[in-house]
């Protein structure tokens, strides 16, 4: 692999120079030591912690114990966040489960979109994370490490792989406007590049304002005015590079040009008007609204534009408090949009090349929270449930499980980094052989204490 | 006769081959040629890290590796670690194929040699004091030219030439941007091109050293090393009381203070002997750390990441070393051991702090006035209160003595309004209370198993001394933060000159001596010229640790001076352009673009210090953020237009123009920025209101200078941006430019007022919007071109 430290400005040029008149790029990996089953992922996180206990996770015992104290045998010694020091009293699950599928796989009746296409996604139910506060849980999830400044996930992948984008970002990050009760922040850093170049970086598309910051020209600048000015910069800098040696005009020319094809092709792909009446009640979204219905239709449309890696966020998953009250409304909001994401892919023949990641940063714990007004559920990061679907996963597939209260992940345990090495194998990369180096350490994604391929989930 | 030219060849064959031994017999360096290759391919399983170690088996150390019989000095055929490497058994070559780790036949080859010459081993360059080359020793050169005679002795070695020295244009705008960051004026360029004689050179540099903007300038680079910024970091990242520390750092490049005290102010400022308010906020550099206000945080967990920050810092900043990985376990590459880890955060245990929720408001500081201010302030309560007690005691009448409470409550009203209005600052106070240090197993926090650890400097860098230093002396006293600072920048300690000079020299030519900046451990990479890093480190030392002194004396070089253009040859040879036979262009770096833009236009507020500034920024930018939701009002007036340096610097959402332009976010210490080149930097300088306004106003300017025709109003403005007059190739490109938009808006008044109102300012008298809008766009073209954002 290539490191920053082994490259001067110069060189940089010289090694993607060529690859950079557009956004199209090969990537570091010469050539995948994996078959590549997908070219691209749509993560969908749901920032908070969505609690998998009244999601996809039944705990018939837990509904038994409820209103009793959480036996003592699970919690001793264990890492809690707010109830730490507090009594712990069982809280049954809040909200029933149903059958779904061929399997019969019960899920919650919250989600029954979601439960519509079990049989087409894969449920793990061991997930565990290292992390119990939201930020730095999310820093695990999306770089592998607790430390800021590490490269997230979509930069890996960009770095890995290159763009196959034309015109557009490789790493697109959207955020679901509309503000719930008082969500958790979300930082910039879980899209950074880290440590690796800065054209790996996520690039937030924004539903308000400009698409993407210093998008729209100035007022009182129309489209054709700029492109005189582009024009101008152009020739006035190959001018420039005639009598000097710098490498880095050619690059500063391409970049020019890139902006401005940018300037069209963003609005266009912002622009939904040219899907139809049926697709827009599939996601049941109002294009252009910022919600996660809309930016799932969106997903779909950069995902058809070859973007690498499109993250979406939907906040407000952190139920302290008002979880009988607050979590139908954010199941509501995401379940028939995720669903749909799915079938419409699928339809269009993108699933089997897409990897479509459904996730928080943690669980929560089976314990009652009622320290914060209606009672609610603590972080917790020994269980938790996601799900995956796309090309090379298992589909109907229910993988892993909690012991019979959901307080810890028993059976077929998920790591952070087994996650993410099993989605880098999906991409085709094999994840102990993919590293940057920096600081003089080969640094990976999946860290040094060695992460798992779950084979079994892959089909 | 048929069989000569044969015989030839074959001659000509042993005697190539005879030279290449020869010369491989004789350059085979352990620190150069070897550490290298058995660090990056063996020393993961097989080095320091005792608990991952395979086979028992460590290369690291020779007497170690020897005994256990990894190789016989002298004899490779008979060494197994030879053996090793060239087997073609999948299971038995090394490295193993599952490492990712290969060796090729030229480095299999160099190991197989250097054992048959007796497999020596070497101290690591880094941990071995500098010392001053001999090959200096007999001349009595001034600084600037050892420099260059070190450089010399390598490009010669290597067939290189040398450079001319620059144009004088180039000059000025390069010794202009690497000391003040701002650009020389049309007439300072013109001055120096008339006489850029040495004489003159010099004064230019003496001017630009004591110019009040170099600490700003050298500022930059400390501030990224330290990180500095204004909110804590971590989920709300809400703002803490910090700036006067930014302003403390300029202020001390400003006076030249000696980087040895800056270094004991920083990391003990309270607990010097002749502290002041200076060292205290010096202090605060213990401050800079990342802290959290979420609920649900538990201490015990923050407690360890915040130990973890400090000790990643004193790594990155003075030792040059990445001892984040012995948090964790032993260093696989370097000797730091888990417990080094510990020792060093354990320096740290006496910082008087909260763990989890709000910092403190910090020390309010003053300056000389606000000392005597607060002294009448004071007096004026004693005077009150004393007043009052006599009353009291006179036992006069309530109407009196009400009076005489509501001076004193009044008095002390105005102290309080007083210190609140002073600036606050978060500084280290040291608590006896320390927190109790445990050793933790893998890192985890949870785990309070370890044995409690008391400061201790690393013992791989002070072996001589391991006994004082793990403080288990018969009289054992614990050593302080102080102590720490001490040996920082004691002779003793090999790294932290080094490491200054190194990252000083990347400041002036682009790349370091030794290219990873934040790593001098055996991953890191040996300096290209290592004479020329040791002399360095001496004269820093030697100087007194004299900052200005090195800075001087590399600017002073003719290997500075050089142009950046050489002949294809000296390309061929050295593309990177390492050894420094030419000098190198590159982007500056963001907070000097927007300094730049802002100065052409005369709109660059040349205040120096105060509060983080807030420019424009685009609108929902911190829609994310949350624990309280926050608005973003941009300042107004002069203070929308400081130097890039003073914005407000948000870690979890930067200012998106420094992004874009890859300032870091400062979460973590940064020794180096990357340097892209992407589309959303076009974007940036062509849309963000900052240079529209910049464009509009350097427009405005042009057509209210004493210049009448158009050309003479191009000529100008094109000076002002690029010193240098337009080509007339250039002039004709833009003439034309001018002509169309004005065209465009001719027809198009509309958008001509549209244009004319970007951003703030209003200028002095009313200008035509037509025309002044076809003259933006001439001015934003000047100010997107690669050469105005490049130092050459």
């Amino acid at each position: 692999m290539l490191g920053k430290s082994t490259l001067g400005a110069a060189a940089l040029t010289t090694l993607f120079g060529q690859d950079r008149s557009r956004a199209e790029s090969k990537g570091a990996i010469e050539k995948l030591p994996l078959p590549q089953k997908v070219k691209r992922v749509i993560w969908l996180t749901m920032a908070g912690g969505p609690s998998h206990l009244e999601l996809f996770d039944p705990k018939p015992k837990l509904a038994e114990l409820h209103g009793q104290p959480m036996p003592e045998s699970y919690t001793a010694g264990q890492q809690l966040a707010q109830l730490q020091g507090q009594k712990l009293m069982c809280l049954g699950p809040l909200f029933p489960f149903q059958k779904t599928g061929t399997q019969g796989t019960e899920i919650s009746t919250l989600l029954p979109h979601i439960g519509s296409i079990i049989d087409d996604i894969c449920l793990v139910r061991s997930m565990t994370t290292d992390a119990i506060n939201h930020d730095p849980a999310h820093m695990f999830m999306n770089t592998g490490s607790q430390i800021a400044g590490r490269p997230s996930m979509g930069a890996w992948v960009n770095y890995g792989l290159g763009s196959i984008a034309e015109n557009l970002p490789g790493f697109v990050v959207l955020v679901s406007t509309g503000k719930g009760r008082s969500p958790q922040p979300i930082a910039a850093r879980q899209w950074s590049s880290g440590f690796l170049p800065g054209r790996f970086q996520g690039v937030q598309l924004r539903s308000q304002g400009e698409a993407v910051l210093y998008l729209n020209n100035p007022p009182g600048v129309e489209a054709s005015q700029q492109a005189l000015d582009i024009a101008a910069i152009e020739k006035l800098n190959r001018e420039h590079a005639m009598r000097v040696q710098d490498p880095e005009i050619e690059t500063r020319i391409a970049q020019y040009e890139l902006a401005f094809e940018m300037q069209t092709s963003i609005p266009n792909l912002m622009d939904a008007s040219d899907e139809t009446e049926e697709t827009l009640d599939l996601y049941g979204c109002l294009p252009g609204d910022g919600s996660f219905a809309s930016n799932c239709l969106l997903a779909r449309r950069l995902a058809q534009r070859g973007v690498r890696f499109i993250q979406l966020y939907h906040r407000d998953w952190d139920h302290h408090s008002l979880l009988k009250e607050e979590l139908p409304l954010r199941a509501k909001e995401v379940d028939q949009p995720s669903a749909a994401l799915i079938k419409d892919l699928k339809r269009l023949g993108l699933l089997e090349e897409t990897l479509v990641v459904w996730s928080g940063e943690f669980g929560r714990t089976p314990m009652s929270q009622a320290n914060k007004g209606t009672v609610g559920r603590d972080h917790h990061n020994k269980s938790m449930s996601m799900w995956m679907a796309g090309g090379g996963i298992r589909p109907g597939m229910v993988y892993g499980s909690t012991d019979e209260l959901g307080y810890a992940a028993c059976e077929k345990i998920c790591t952070v980094h087994d996650l993410h090495a099993t989605m880098l194998a999906q991409l085709g990369i094999q994840h102990d052989a993919f590293t940057y180096k920096f600081q003089g350490l080969d640094f990976k994604l999946t860290g040094v204490e060695g992460a798992r391929v779950i084979d079994e989930i892959l089909s | 006769m048929t069989l000569r030219p044969l015989l030839v060849f074959s001659l000509a064959c042993c005697l190539l081959c005879l030279i290449a031994s020869f010369a491989s017999a004789q350059s085979i360096e352990f620190n150069r040629d070897i550490r290298p290759l058995l660090s990056e391919n063996c020393f993961y399983c097989h080095g320091p890290d005792a608990e991952h170690r395979q086979a028992d088996l460590r290369l690291d150390l020779r007497d170690q590796a020897v005994s256990a019989g990894a190789f016989q000095p002298g004899n490779a055929a008979e060494s197994k670690l030879i053996d090793r490497i060239f087997s073609a058994d999948p299971q038995l070559v090394m490295p193993p194929g599952d490492s990712n780790k290969k060796l090729s036949e030229t480095q299999k080859k160099l190991l197989k040699d250097w054992i048959d010459q007796g497999g020596q081993y070497q101290t690591h360059w880094s941990y071995q004091r500098p010392k001053r080359p001999d090959s200096l020793a007999k001349a009595s050169l001034d600084p600037s030219s050892s420099i260059d005679a070190l450089v010399d002795e390598l490009i010669t070695s290597k067939g290189l030439t040398r450079s001319k020295r620059a144009d004088p244009r180039s000059l000025i705008r390069r010794v202009y941007y690497d000391l003040i960051g701002l650009p020389p004026s049309p007439e300072q360029v013109a001055a120096f091109e008339a006489d850029s004689s040495v004489k003159a050179y010099q004064e230019l540099v003496e001017s630009l050293l004591a110019n009040p903007h170099f600490g700003e300038r050298m500022a930059v680079d400390w501030l990224d090393v330290v990180r500095f910024a204004d909110t804590i970091g971590y989920h709300s990242d809400n703002p803490r009381n910090i700036w006067p520390y930014r302003d403390y750092v300029i202020a001390s490049f400003n006076s030249g203070k000696p980087f040895d005290r800056f270094t004991l102010e920083q990391i003990a400022g309270d607990l010097l002997p002749d502290s002041d308010q200076e060292a205290l906020i010096g202090s605060a550099f213990n401050r800079l750390i990342l802290s959290t206000e979420e609920g649900g945080a538990q201490p015990k967990d923050y407690e360890a990441r915040m130990l973890a920050d400090r000790v990643r810092a004193i790594g990155t900043v003075w030792l040059g070393q990445t001892t984040a990985c012995a948090q964790c376990h032993d260093h696989k590459y370097d000797p730091i051991t888990l417990k080094d880890f510990y020792s060093l955060g354990a320096f740290f245990a006496d910082i008087q702090e909260p763990i989890v929720g709000a910092r403190e408001e910090g020390l309010a500081i003053m300056e000389p006035s606000d000392s005597e201010r607060l002294s009448q302030l004071d007096a004026a309560i004693n005077e009150a209160s004393q007043h009052l007690k006599e009353l009291e005691l006179k036992e006069s009448d309530t109407s009196d003595s009400q009076a005489a409470k509501d001076r004193l409550e009044k008095a002390r009203k105005q102290r309080e309004a007083f210190t609140k209005s002073l600036p606050k600052c978060l500084v280290t106070k040291a608590t006896v209370n320390k927190r109790t240090v445990r050793l933790l197993p893998r890192g985890n926090w949870m785990d309070e198993s370890g044995p409690v650890i008391k400061p201790a400097l690393p013992e791989y860098l002070v072996p001589s001394n391991s006994e004082k230093a793990s403080g288990q002396q018969s009289n054992p006293v614990e050593l302080t933060r102080l102590d720490l600072a001490r040996w920082l920048v004691s002779p003793e300690n090999p790294l932290t000159a080094r490491v200054t000079m190194n990252r000083l020299w990347k400041h002036f030519f682009a790349m370091g001596l030794s290219k990873v900046l934040d790593d001098l451990g055996t991953q890191g990479e040996m300096p290209v010229n290592p004479k020329l890093l040791d002399y360095l480190a001496c004269e820093f030392i030697d100087s007194g640790w004299d900052y200005k002194h090195m800075i001087r004396s590399i600017v002073l070089s003719r290997t500075y001076q050089q142009s950046c253009e050489t002949d294809p040859a000296n390309i061929a040879l050295d593309p990177l352009n390492r050894l420094t036979a030419r000098q190198s262009p590159f982007r500056m770096d963001a907070e000097f673009i927007r300094d730049y833009a802002l100065q052409y236009a005369g709109l660059l507020s040349t205040k120096i210090g105060g509060p983080s500034a807030k420019p424009y920024q685009p609108e929902g930018y911190w829609d994310s953020l949350n624990f309280p939701t926050r608005s973003y009002t941009p300042d107004k007036g002069p203070n929308q237009y400081r130097r890039g340096l003073y914005t407000w610097w948000q870690r979890t959402f930067l200012h998106p123009s420094l992004l874009a332009f890859d300032a870091p976010s400062r979460e973590e210490c940064c020794a180096e920025r990357t340097r892209s080149n992407i589309p959303q930097q076009a974007l940036v300088l062509l849309n963000d209101p900052t240079y529209v306004e910049a464009a509009k106003t350097l427009a405005s300017r042009a057509l209210e200078s004493k210049s009448t025709s158009v050309n003479e109003r191009l000529d100008w403005m094109f000076a002002q941006v690029l010193q240098r007059k337009a080509s007339p190739t250039e002039q004709e490109e833009l003439l034309r430019l001018l002509d169309k938009q004005h065209g465009y808006y001719k027809q198009h008044s509309e958008s001509a007022t549209k244009l004319t109102q970007n951003g703030t300012f209003q200028s002095s008298e009313p200008l035509d919007p037509i025309e002044h809008s076809a003259w933006i766009h001439l001015a934003r073209v000047l100010l997107n071109l690669h050469e105005t954002i490049t130092r050459n």
